[in-house]
């Protein structure tokens, strides 16, 4: 056990899994020599030599594309892509084949690879580097969605998305890569999909939230008895959990950070609606990006939702 | 400006010394050249190359013409089912059998092929059963799931979009250490699309053992070849990836197979990638759903029936003694009962069961798709 950040927790899933599993390749651009640009794959080349952690051409369709190829043949690809606003390339492979082809081949042929790539507003970098665009990947039967937000649930789950015999899309918020450190067993362990955390337990609302959200949505919390729900797995999400909580305490406030209009927010508030409207005292409210595209540096700390837009929300409920 | 600068504005000058370059000679070189090889061994008139043909056995042509006749009945019987109504639209192979048979009969059963939409001919020369393709085509997705044994991606609807499959999956046979080849089927409109620019240029970097294979049958709905590029060849294509790439007659069976023959063979001695563009011709709409006649002429189409893969590979076989009308007369026949066969057995398989819309979206149901089977009632 040793205090790492979510930088090197992925470090050890990728290298132990590699370790474990002959079959598990890393591919992206930059994996290799540089580690990543945030040298989350750092020292991965000289272990696993240049069969396995793979420096490929800037081709985001490509990468994607090839991995899907691989995982069909019987690797299990993790490919990189180095920003998430540059995965717009490798939709059409995402939506049109990676999320399909078990289907389309009636269970013959499956997709077994993740596809790591940061995201969320976090490094003052140009524009396209902060996209929060997992909404589309919800939307989009056939992948999984997951995004850790501690160093402890992002080796675990890692973990349990490279054993997954389906596509996840691992989304990692390049904000907290190095801003939390925390206790992670050095041995190989995993978290199961689809089961989200209770980060807090409270009884006056439920707050549900993912990522770098999660932290903000429980600093807002400070002087409130609320339950914080850390989705983690967004596409299959923890409906049980969800549900569990707002039935018992009966106010419901979503945080994220993508835009508002068609979020994930959105879901799991029609989810409510439609399960628990009979338990519910107060209108569920979203915390969310405006709709708008996502601002370079100098605006990004007007975009986030703030410390103080979360906690208007969490008066707004207690208002009921 | 000052004294100052213009003096050393003239030192300058005198330093790099212009009149030395002038005599210098640098002359322009040629860094990089590609030649765009054609092959064909039979041609339209039945005249064979005599070297090249050598290599085919009689039981090879027979082979050849078999499984080309038993394609186009398919092909015709599919055409017909599908005006009355019998299954959904249709995309027709007349004209191409030898392009997809040829290649498809150059690689091994533990190779992997990739089509497009337009590959019943492969299909079939593999050994995918027929009644499938028929329950596939009328809308039965359970005609797509390969049999054991039979390593045939599904076909592929996005256009070109399944070209870096084939790369990734040789890519895998490569690092797996398997001697295995894997081939892709798209189109010339395919070959416009970003993913084949990325899938050939991943197989050039990491030498893959990849086989591509470009249907050139002019034609991508209504827009013909030189509207796609203005490339003189789509083979050319390959050198800006590293590899080479040939151009075959697509209508010549046998140069289509020793063509793929050559590059499977490569791919597995470890030397690479192939692309091998077929030329070709789409003898019917683009689909039952098309009417060709509103862009191109009669003529073109005609002048292009003389050239169609049967009439030459039938004059061959006659000359060398091997065909004669009553072999063909008995092959057709046997062709059209197996056909008709496998109709009625696609024709008589039970329905599709709901519960399969949402059964392989994942290797395990979610929560709520388990909720959904019994909402629709799909499963009690
Ligand atoms: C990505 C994509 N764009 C458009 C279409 C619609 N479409 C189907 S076939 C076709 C033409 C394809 O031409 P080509 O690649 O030459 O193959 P061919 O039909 O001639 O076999 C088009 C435009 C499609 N299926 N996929
Ligand atoms: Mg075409």
């Amino acid at each position: 056990m040793g205090k790492v950040n979510i930088v090197a927790a992925i470090n050890q899933a990728l290298s132990q899994e590699m370790e474990r599993d002959g079959d598990v390749v890393l591919l992206g651009e930059d994996v290799g020599r540089d580690g990543g640009v945030f040298r989350v794959t750092e020292g991965l080349l000289s272990k696993f030599g240049p069969d396995r952690v793979i420096d490929t051409p800037l081709s985001e369709l490509g990468i994607i594309g090839a991995a899907i190829g691989m995982a069909a043949y019987g690797l299990k690809p993790v490919a990189e892509i180095q920003f998430m606003g540059f995965i717009y390339a490798g939709l059409e492979q995402v939506f049109s084949h990676a999320s399909r082809i078990r289907s389309r081949s009636r269970g013959r042929y499956s997709v077994p690879m993740v596809i790591r790539t940061p995201y969320g507003i976090g490094i003052k970098p140009p524009e396209l580097h902060s996209e929060s665009s997992e909404a589309l990947f919800c939307h989009m039967p056939g992948v999984k969605v997951v995004v850790p937000s501690t160093p402890y649930n992002a080796k675990g789950l890692l973990v349990s998305a490279i054993r997954d015999p389906d596509t996840v899309i691992f989304l990692e918020a390049s904000r907290l890569y190095r801003s939390i450190k925390a206790d992670v067993p050095d041995e190989l362990y995993s978290i199961p999909l689809g089961k989200a955390d209770i980060y807090q337990e409270g009884k006056d609302f439920t707050v549900v939230s993912w990522g770098t959200m999660l932290h903000r949505a429980a600093e807002a919390a400070e002087d409130f008895d609320c339950e914080i729900i850390d989705l983690m797995t967004l596409r299959p999400f923890d409906e049980e959990a969800v549900l569990n909580s707002v039935k018992k305490t009966g106010r419901l406030v979503i945080v994220h950070e993508a835009p508002r209009v068609g979020g994930f927010g959105a879901e799991i508030a029609a989810f409510a609606a439609e399960e628990a409207i009979g338990y519910l005292k107060a209108p569920v409210l979203r915390v969310a990006g405006p709709d708008a595209v996502i601002p370079m540096a100098r605006l990004e700390d007007h975009y986030m939702p703030s410390r103080d837009r979360i906690r208007k929300a969490y008066e707004t409920v207690m208002s009921y | 400006m000052s004294i100052a600068r213009l003096a050393a504005a003239f030192n300058c000058f005198l330093t790099h010394n212009i009149l030395a370059d002038r005599l210098r000679y640098m002359p322009i070189q040629t860094i990089e050249k590609f030649e765009v090889k054609f092959l064909q061994i039979i041609n339209e008139k039945g005249e064979a190359d005599g070297s090249l043909v050598s290599s085919f056995t009689d039981s090879d042509l027979k082979k050849f013409f078999e499984t080309m006749i038993l394609a186009r009945t398919f092909n015709q019987r599919a055409l017909s089912l599908q005006r009355e109504g019998r299954i959904g639209t249709y995309a027709s192979i007349l004209g191409q059998e030898a392009s997809q048979i040829g290649s498809a009969l150059a690689f091994g059963g533990e190779d992997w092929l990739f089509p497009s939409f337009r590959e019943s001919g492969v299909l079939i020369a593999r050994g995918y059963p027929m009644w499938m393709l028929y329950r596939y085509w009328a809308g039965d997705e359970r005609g797509m799931k390969a049999p054991p044994g039979v390593n045939i991606f599904p076909m592929s609807v996005p256009v070109g979009t399944h070209v870096p499959h084939a790369t990734g999956a040789a890519w895998a046979m490569k690092l797996k250490g398997h001697k295995k080849a894997a081939g892709v089927y798209f189109g010339d409109g395919g070959s416009s699309k970003g993913d084949f620019h990325e899938g050939l240029n991943f197989a050039g970097v990491f030498k893959v053992p990849a086989v591509f294979l470009c249907q050139n049958n002019q034609w991508a709905i209504s827009v013909p070849r030189k509207r796609q590029t203005a490339a003189g060849t789509i083979a050319q294509k390959a050198y800006a990836y590293g590899f080479e790439g040939v151009q075959v007659d697509g209508n010549d069976i046998t140069a289509v197979y020793r063509a793929t023959k050559d590059a499977v063979d490569k791919a597995k001695r470890g030397e690479g990638p192939t692309l091998i563009e077929c030329f070709t011709y789409r003898l019917d709409d683009h689909t039952t759903s098309d009417d060709a006649s509103r862009y191109r002429s009669k003529e073109e189409v005609e002048e292009w029936k003389g050239k169609e893969p049967l009439i030459r590979l039938r004059l061959y076989m006659e000359k060398k003694g091997v065909w004669t009308k009553d072999y063909e007369d008995a092959i057709a026949k046997k062709a059209l009962e197996s056909v008709d066969a496998e109709i009625k057995k696609a024709e008589g398989f039970t329905p599709p069961d709901p519960a399969d819309i949402i059964r392989y979206t994942y290797a395990e149901p979610t929560p709520r798709q388990k909720r959904e089977l019994k909402e629709f009632g799909w499963e009690k």
